[in-house]
């Protein structure tokens, strides 16, 4: 299988403080890679990077073309969706306008045909359509965060974190439906998660970061079965 | 007595149009930048010089109207892309400062350029009282364009596409981003357009008050009472906050601190707003819910 993003050498900071330390990964075509560590790794900073949001060096490449110097506004064009860490949510604007705008860059008649599909996997947005979006519970922000993505139509789907906050039921809820949305939608995945034993269990490949190194890399079912790094990194 | 009245509450409102247009410009770009921009005033100014420039070389009201409102969506665009780009991670004094220094800057050139005299401004509208002599044409012109240009502002920001990213732009730039929407352009959009709606304010006030350099000084003032009273950061309350100011300029005008005392009343009521109810009466409750 080929890889749709290709990650080399990349180096990252906010100012003065250096978070990532030449890093090397890749995402599958059509796979979910999942991407491991405790707090302040360099896991969200990885994902950030990726879509331009924060100063980096370093190669980046999306099915065989160079993105890391390009604006963010660029490369969502390119087709990489970033839910991201605090999920992002518009709160002023209705849930409507938050998918509008998660459909911004295609054809308007489109996107809303892609409405419906979105209310399948989550009718809970359907029934919220008109209202608030801050008025939403964590649970259906997160949703939501996940459908505007969606509507982006996008190759690389970068997931930030999607149980954070969330009660374990909703959690399991959420992930059920990624792995739907996987199967229907053929979308590669980047998967950031505290939750070391979800996030095995729903990605093929996994990379473990410490303080902005990569210290461990290979299938899920290596890496969960290797009792020194769940121990050390992955804690359970 | 009663009739009297009801013709200050009209002229109020006619008034109150122009502080709303001027009061939704400052709202705009207060929602993107969450700076006022105290150069509104000036911009307009400026602009209906543009707009008296084109009416003396001959060209018809209307015309000299559309292309200085069109000019000036330019020069509020160039603004932003030439001053404001560069400041957009400035300390909140250096974003001030060059407000600041915008207004004298404008306020000089419109005095460079059109000198200081006081100059008739030409109305289009019909030269005798209307609505049983309540109101004059232009009063009565003037509201209407003012209603139409906020009706047209709403429907652009309630129903279309760029509208949307316009405001997602200003309230999650982030995320706006990471939706495709090129935020640096729908900022200099937002300038372009406020810098538009200051010339529409700008060409209906000054048959009024005649042109000046310092034209619109005062009416930033009420323009700022406004928004400030229906919240700074809600469109529709700066519309409305203009609408009062107006209404309430006129009747304090008249029957109570007379016409000298009229701007003094603006400052009343910033002050008023700021220290009893800092949002302003329809100031946004944003609900969230972590």
């Amino acid at each position: 299988m080929t890889n749709l993003l290709e990650v080399s050498g990349l180096h990252a900071a906010y100012g003065e403080t250096k978070v990532l330390h030449g890093i090397n990964f890749a995402v599958r075509q059509g796979g979910v890679t999942a991407l491991l560590g405790a707090n302040g790794a360099g896991k969200t900073t990885t994902l950030r990077a990726i879509c331009a949001l924060v100063r980096t060096q370093g190669t980046i490449n999306l099915g065989g073309k160079r993105i890391d110097a390009m604006a963010t506004e660029d490369i969502v064009r390119l087709g990489v969706a970033h839910v991201p860490e605090g999920r992002g949510t518009f709160m002023e604007l209705t849930v409507e306008e938050n998918m509008r705008l998660g459909a911004y860059t295609r054809p308007p008649r489109e996107a809303t045909a892609d409405f419906k599909p979105m209310f399948d996997y989550f009718p809970r947005l359907k029934e919220r359509f008109r209202q608030q979006a801050g008025t939403l519970s964590g649970g259906e922000q997160q949703m939501l965060a996940i459908a505007r993505a969606l509507l982006l139509r996008p190759r690389l789907l970068l997931l930030d974190e999607p149980s954070f906050g969330l009660a374990p039921l909703i959690v399991q809820e959420i992930f059920r439906i990624l792995a739907r949305i996987r199967r229907d939608a053929g979308v590669s995945v980047l998967l950031v998660e505290q939750n070391a034993a979800l996030a095995l269990d729903f990605a093929e490949d996994a990379y473990v970061l410490e303080t902005g190194r990569i210290v461990m890399a290979g299938s899920s079912a290596a890496i969960s079965q290797d009792e020194g790094i769940r121990r050390s990194y992955l804690g359970y | 007595m009663l009739s009297g009245m009801l013709h200050q509450i009209m002229s109020g409102i006619a008034t109150g149009g122009i502080y709303a247009s001027v009061a939704l410009a400052l709202v705009m770009i207060y929602q993107a930048t969450h700076h006022v921009n105290f150069a509104q005033g000036e911009m307009a100014t400026f602009s209906t010089y543009i707009a008296l420039t084109f009416i003396n070389a001959g060209f018809p009201y209307w015309v000299a109207f559309t292309l200085a409102v069109v000019i000036s969506f330019g020069i509020g665009v160039a603004i932003e892309r030439i001053l404001m780009r560069p400041l957009a991670n400035a300390p909140v004094l250096a974003s001030v400062g060059v407000f600041v220094g915008l207004l004298l800057v404008i306020n000089s050139l419109s005095g460079w350029f059109f000198d200081y005299t006081i100059k008739r401004f030409p109305t289009p509208f019909p030269d005798h009282p209307m609505l049983g002599g309540y109101l004059s044409g232009h009063e009565l012109g003037s509201t209407a364009v003012t209603l139409v240009v906020l009706i047209l502002v709403y429907l652009f920001f309630r129903h279309t596409r760029l509208g949307l990213a316009m405001r997602g732009a200003a309230f999650n730039p982030t995320s706006a981003r990471l939706a495709g929407v090129r935020v640096g352009w729908m900022l200099a959009l937002g300038w372009g357009l406020a810098a538009a709606i200051g010339a529409v304010a700008g060409c209906m006030v000054a048959p009024i008050v005649f042109l000046d350099p310092n034209m619109m000084s005062g009416i930033l003032l009420y323009a700022f009472a406004g928004a400030l009273l229906g919240g700074i950061d809600n469109p529709l309350g700066a519309v409305l906050g203009g609408f009062a100011v107006g209404v309430i300029e006129n009747l304090g005008g008249a029957y109570v601190v007379g016409t000298e005392l009229k701007l003094t009343m603006a400052l009343v009521i910033i002050v008023a707003v700021l220290t009893i109810k800092p949002t302003g009466l329809m100031g946004r409750r944003v609900y969230s819910r972590v």
